[in-house]
């Protein structure tokens, strides 16, 4: 054990060595570290962020899906109503057609029928001149006997 | 081991555990002591300073992985021990553990590789080389760290709890009435110095041993080879935990001196 000058020299380099690594080693590294430290605990938050946002997004997609579903329903809905309506119109008119139709054949077949009915009451009021000029075998003055064949006629 | 031929076991361990030498009296310099202690000290600092220069807060390089790995060792070390601000410690710290592991681990150089070199290098007798390549094997240097935390902690002391504070702490503990003061201040000052005493000799004790037995192997022969390799592989333990040690009592000490009762 022979303490010397060589604890001296020793003792100038520890604290040189020691201000040297408190200026200029410890605080860039450190500062370094803790940097490191704070961009990943920041990349972290905003992942976690993001997994929410996520989440909400999602959610939301699914309320939007649902609304949208609804509201497809509802305007199938209003349609069938619509469609319904109309075919419904459809069949009102085409029963008024019809029956405008129908009605106006008849009309038709009634005067048609009154014109033949009226034909044939000539055609008979003839037959019957005919038939009583055959009968009386004389000739008889259609103008003056008019009168009863028209009685007859109507009688027809 | 020419020279262990010639030389008896018991001089060829003197031999080996005499410093290379300038000067006489208190002014004599170790200079193996001294050049690699500094030499392994401006390592220390190269390789960190480098880092430093470099440091990327993104994706660090596989030097700054493992020099920010024994920064936030050290910083873990601090923080767990020391609770104040102060910005001495944590550098202080790492100073202290990557500087003493440095100078431990020349433990592992084999004991006359160095001196060989120089004998055939320097064309000199074997006999007249000195080498003591570990500088923790030689108590200037131990004691020299310790003297350094030793001021630092009076040092601390004195500006946290004033000189009265100081002076409070020395006399008016463990017994608490006037008139056992004088008892008191001894004990604590027996406390006191025994804090850097243990603090060194601890250090120089477990190296000195380490580097005495590897020399005691060196001189039995064809055997030494695994013997060797044993010893070595458990320095593997005692070297690190040696530093360790030496660091985590100088953070203690220091957070004691901040501490105010």
């Amino acid at each position: 054990m022979n303490i010397n000058a060589t604890l001296l020299g020793e003792l100038i380099a520890f604290v040189v060595f020691v201000i040297f690594c408190m200026k200029f080693v410890w605080p860039p590294i450190m500062a370094a570290i803790e940097g490191r430290q704070a961009t990943i605990a920041d990349g972290l938050a905003a992942s976690d962020r993001a997994a929410k946002d996520l989440e909400l997004a999602q959610e939301k997609a699914i309320t939007q899906l649902k609304e949208a579903k609804s509201q497809a329903a509802s305007i199938v809905d209003v349609a069938k109503k619509h469609e319904a309506k109309i075919v419904e119109e459809a069949a009102g008119k085409a029963q008024a057609e019809k029956e405008k139709i129908l009605a106006s054949g008849h009309a038709e077949i009634e005067t048609e029928r009154n014109r033949a009915k009226e034909e044939l009451r000539q055609q008979v009021a003839v037959l019957a001149i005919a038939g009583a000029e055959k009968i009386l075998e004389r000739s008889i003055d259609a103008a003056a006997h008019s009168d009863i064949l028209d009685k007859l006629v109507a009688e027809l | 081991m020419s020279a262990a031929a010639e030389l008896t076991s018991q001089e060829y361990i003197k031999h080996h555990l005499t410093n290379l030498t300038v000067g006489e009296g208190f002014w004599t310099w170790h200079l193996d002591t001294l050049g690699w202690s500094v030499f392994l000290g401006l390592v220390f600092l190269t390789i960190f300073r480098s880092v430093a220069k470099k440091a990327t807060t993104g994706v660090p390089g596989k030097l700054q992985c493992a020099v920010e790995l024994i920064v936030e060792f050290v910083g873990d070390s601090v923080k767990s021990t020391f609770h104040g601000s102060n910005p001495l410690i944590a550098p202080l710290a790492l100073t202290v553990f990557v500087w003493v592991l440095l100078m431990n681990a020349m433990d592992w150089v084999p004991v006359d590789l160095l001196p060989w070199l120089i004998s055939t290098v320097g064309g000199i007798e074997m006999s007249h080389v000195y080498m003591k390549p570990v500088p923790t094997t030689d108590p200037n240097m131990t004691f020299a760290l310790a003297l350094g935390v030793f001021i630092l902690t009076i040092y601390y002391s004195i500006k946290v709890k004033g000189v009265g504070g100081f002076i409070k702490e020395l006399t008016t503990q463990p017994f608490g009435h006037w008139s056992l003061y004088p008892v008191n201040f001894i004990l604590e000052m027996v406390t006191l110095l025994a804090r850097p005493l243990s603090l060194a000799l601890r250090l120089f004790g477990n190296l000195y041993a380490g580097e005495l037995i590897f020399l005691l192997i060196a001189t039995i022969g064809l055997f030494q080879l695994p013997v060797h390799f044993l010893w070595a592989a458990f320095h593997l333990l005692i070297i690190p935990l040696q530093a360790f040690i030496f660091m985590m009592l100088t953070i203690v000490y220091l957070s004691l001196a901040h501490e105010d009762h």
